[in-house]
């Protein structure tokens, strides 16, 4: 049987890439050389370091948070924008389009008045850029100089500003959204309303990503002090998919979004991809492990596109969408219930304390106390995944839905049309 | 007591290495702090091996240490000295999913070296309760016991027969486990809550009475563990160049051997200490200490009935011992060297270990260690009228409690040959039970 043929050929707002995967306007995107090792490893685009007035930095610049010995699980930096003359990075510009025709360079774009605007995306464009993005999110160092985040938190002067740029760029234009606001629904309108071809989302999000407890000073530590900085790593993942996914489903909005926040693989792209991204773009896990990671991108994004027959990325983008929903419309009759397997389970009873201390006490010891596989209440379980979540075995505790004999019900059909709910459990 | 800087011990290097401080943190990182977990149970001290490792992985060392010796006050001679691979280790829960289990005997050694380097002190005297307590020998079981009756304020005496303190935890492990000097700085660092007695040289109860014991204190603690080495009764058994293996193994760990001209050595038995001895003369050969060529063991029994631990076997047979199975020894030849060994003779047994006619062999010996068993000494407490001895062992409850009001026993005279931590298990629990005993007024009847 022939192979099943997957064209990963990503198009997100008419910027067109070999496949989805783009580095993000960060350290890894800093230089043509870079880039060209990135492209060189797979990569399918770049986003170039935000060009504007180029900026000076301080030292030390990243930090980061570990969990059980491992590092970068949340990383954060104060770096600001470029720092090179601009016409280094035009130049570059051109030599790397130039060796690499197809693949996307996306120049990041942060500056103040109009006019200036006017001419960086000129140059930019004269440069060979597939596509602008607009920095409008981050929050360090620019945004207390009424640029980056300062922007994307104000949809008039987002909306403003985009409209600037579309008057000048002949290229597709993205607005980078910052996570920094209660809800993003308004600050993609904006960017829309601006007339933007697209969204990129999430920036980094403010933050202190830790404190020297003996020198009492915040962290990445610059002498005796330090400052909010932008934080990103795997443990954003889920903020960004939320965003990603409001954004996605919202019914007036309707732009392409490239995904950013916390991807380390082809899985974490997937989903981004599954809640509406078209093309996804990574900084950290680069920064952390280099530009050879993307190798098991595009094999784990294909074999996963085979496993679904998925021939291009458009038949898999939004298909978690319609899954995303509010909760009033929820079966509240779906009913799951725990699950060890005795012969997988190594008898750590993570899954006793977890649920005894942090859940609702239905799993037990053996009334044999040699027996250290635990019991569970099966009628107490209230169906929560905490026990599944701490197991440190793979699939030895299965979440199963219990066949309850209730017809589906929606907490707003019981609430608007009586809808029969089963009985709570766990709940005395 | 005085070691030898030059003793035969100080050429074995640490069979388990100490981990540094990386390896520490990613072996405590993947332990799973299971809740009630396997390994603590394990344990005959019960030390809260997840909650210890945790603090190792949070940089807590000081808390992994303490949490350590609130169970066990010899952790840092036990992390080197149990078989982990048959307790802790062997029940780790990694072990079902075929991952490696985790190191805690490294992990125990890391956190309770630490302590002795920045010399940390955990634990203080109680407040003087005006009693006292006397305890026969100076083994891990009665140290165990005098520190926690230290705790609880009582007044402690250790009477020691010989003039080492530590018992076999100074004379009779393993070098490449722990080495005499370790034992000894333990034994410093437990003496620092302070008002532990100990009194060296008096043999009880010649030199000391019972009588005159109990007349002196409020309880006793028998913790005389074993004997001198059993002997074989067979021809040539006083010739020269033939030990008891504990013996043997108590001079190389404080003197400086002289092995000159001891080509083959051979090791009588098949259990723990046999094994040990085995595996120390191949260390001493490689060594190049006196001039062994060959390390050969003689056991009655086969390989499958062995009473030494599978993993150390596994390690004696790796680092090249000689074996003879299913063979008596039933004589010792004198060599070239008048009144000296030169070989053993030997008959070979059958599966019910009956002697197999026509079997004899000879196995060349220049140096004999008999490996054979110890003594029991249930004859001290013969005038101790209620302690009862049955099979060599004094007959204690599970608080340690004798059948005489006021006595308390732990350790090898009691468990007949255990563990270092069962010792400090049942030192620990006695002095727990004698204290309870003592608030309540007690005496002995």
């Amino acid at each position: 049987m022939a192979e099943f043929k997957v064209d990963l050929t990503s198009n997100c707002g008419g910027i067109i890439s070999p496949n989805p995967f783009w580095l993000a306007s960060a350290p890894p995107a800093n230089s043509g050389a870079q880039i060209q090792r990135a492209f060189e490893a797979g990569w399918g685009g770049a986003v170039w370091k935000t060009l504007g007035q180029p900026i000076q930095n301080v030292s030390s610049r990243f930090g980061a948070i570990a969990y059980r010995g491992v590092g970068g699980v949340g990383f954060n930096n104060i770096e600001l924008i470029t720092d090179r003359p601009l016409e280094t990075n035009f130049r570059e510009i051109t030599e790397t389009k130039k060796k690499f025709p197809k693949h996307a360079i996306i120049v990041s774009l942060m500056v103040e008045t109009e006019d200036e605007w006017r001419d960086i995306i000129l140059r930019s464009e004269d440069a060979g850029a597939d596509g602008l993005e607009l920095n409008f999110g981050c929050p360090h160092g620019m945004c207390e100089r009424g640029m980056g985040s300062a922007v994307g938190q104000e949809p008039k002067v987002n909306e403003r500003i985009t409209g600037w740029v579309m008057k000048y760029a002949k290229v597709p234009v993205l607005v980078k959204l910052t996570p920094n606001v209660s809800d993003i629904i308004p600050h993609g309108m904006a960017a829309k309303r601006g007339g933007a071809n697209g969204v990129s989302l999430i920036n980094t999000i403010k933050s202190i990503i830790g404190v020297d407890i003996d020198t009492f000073t915040p962290m990445p530590s610059v002498g005796n002090a330090s400052t909010n900085g932008g934080y990103c790593g795997a443990a954003v993942r889920p903020i960004a998919l939320h965003m990603t996914g409001a954004l996605a489903r919202h019914r007036d909005f309707g732009l392409p979004i490239s995904g950013i926040g916390g991807i380390t693989n082809w899985r974490d792209a997937v989903e981004f991809m599954l809640l509406g991204s078209s093309s996804v773009q990574v900084c950290t896990e680069v920064m952390l492990r280099g530009y050879r990671i993307v190798e098991d991108m595009i094999e784990g994004l294909t074999q996963y596109m085979r496993k679904h027959q998925f021939r291009t990325l458009p038949d898999m983008v939004g298909k978690a969408i319609p899954g995303f929903s509010e909760w009033g419309n929820l079966n509240m009759n779906y009913e799951t219930i725990a699950k060890i397997d005795a012969d997988k389970c190594i008898g750590c009873q993570l899954c006793m304390v977890a649920c005894n201390d942090g859940a609702h006490q239905c799993i037990h010891p053996d009334q044999n106390p040699a027996v250290r596989v635990p019991v569970v209440d099966e009628a107490e379980c209230v169906g929560c995944n905490l026990c599944q979540i701490v197991c440190p075995v793979e699939s030895c505790i299965t979440m199963e839905q219990v066949q309850n004999g209730f017809a589906p019900a929606t907490w707003n059909q019981h609430v608007n049309d009586g809808a029969v709910l089963r009985p709570k459990k766990g709940a005395h | 007591m005085k070691l030898d800087p030059l003793r035969s011990e100080t050429v074995f290097e640490d069979a388990k290495p100490a981990f540094s401080l990386q390896e520490a943190r990613v072996e405590s990182n993947r332990c799973l702090y299971c809740y009630d977990a396997p390994c603590i149970k394990a344990c005959p001290t019960e030390i809260d091996i997840p909650e210890f490792i945790r603090k190792i992985g949070t940089g807590n060392i000081e808390g992994a240490a303490r949490t350590i010796f609130e169970s066990n006050v010899l952790g840092m001679s036990c992390a080197r000295v149990c078989p982990v691979e048959v307790l802790c280790v062997g029940d780790c829960v990694h072990n079902h999913q075929d991952v490696p289990p985790i190191q805690i005997g490294r992990l125990q050694r890391f956190a309770t070296d630490a302590a002795f380097e920045s010399n940390w002190q955990f634990f203080e005297a109680g407040a003087d309760t005006g009693k006292s307590v006397g305890l026969i020998g100076a083994g891990p079981a009665s140290l165990a016991a005098a520190h926690r009756l230290r705790r609880f304020g009582h007044r402690v005496t250790i009477y020691e027969r010989s003039n080492t303190v530590g018992g076999l935890n100074t004379t009779g492990v393993a070098p490449y486990k722990l080495r005499a000097d370790d034992s000894l700085s333990e034994i410093d660092w437990v003496m620092k809550i302070g008002g532990i007695d100990v009194v060296t040289g008096v043999d009880i109860p010649a030199k000391k009475t019972w009588a005159e014991l109990e007349q002196a204190h409020d309880a006793l603690f028998l913790g005389f563990g074993l004997g001198p080495d059993s002997w074989l009764d067979v021809p040539g058994k006083a010739l020269g160049g033939v030990h008891g293996a504990v013996d043997f193994i108590a001079e190389l760990k404080a003197k400086a051997l002289d092995l000159k001209g001891v080509k083959h050595a051979v090791v009588i038995g098949g259990g723990n200490t046999a094994i040990d001895a085995v595996r120390e003369l191949l260390v001493l050969k490689k060594a190049k200490v006196g001039a062994l060529e060959s390390v050969t063991m003689v056991y009655r029994g086969s390989e499958a009935g062995m009473s030494g631990y599978v993993h150390e076997w596994a390690h004696a047979k790796e680092e090249g011992t000689r074996v003879s199975w299913q063979s008596q020894p039933i004589g010792f030849d004198e060599g070239t060297t008048k009144g000296r060994v030169g070989a053993v003779k030997c008959v070979s047994l059958d599966s019910n270990k009956k002697p197999v006619a026509g079997s004899e062999f000879s196995v060349p010996a220049d140096l004999v260690l008999l490996a054979v068993g110890q003594a029991k000494l249930s004859d001290l407490v013969k005038d101790l009228g209620g302690v009862v001895v049955e099979g060599g062992k004094v007959v204690a409850a599970a608080d340690g409690s004798t059948g005489r009001k006021g006595v308390w026993a732990g350790g090898d005279c009691r468990n007949g040959g255990k563990e270092v931590v069962n010792a400090v298990a049942e030192g620990r629990d006695a002095a727990i039970s004698i204290d309870a005993f003592l608030v309540k007024g007690g005496r002995r009847g």
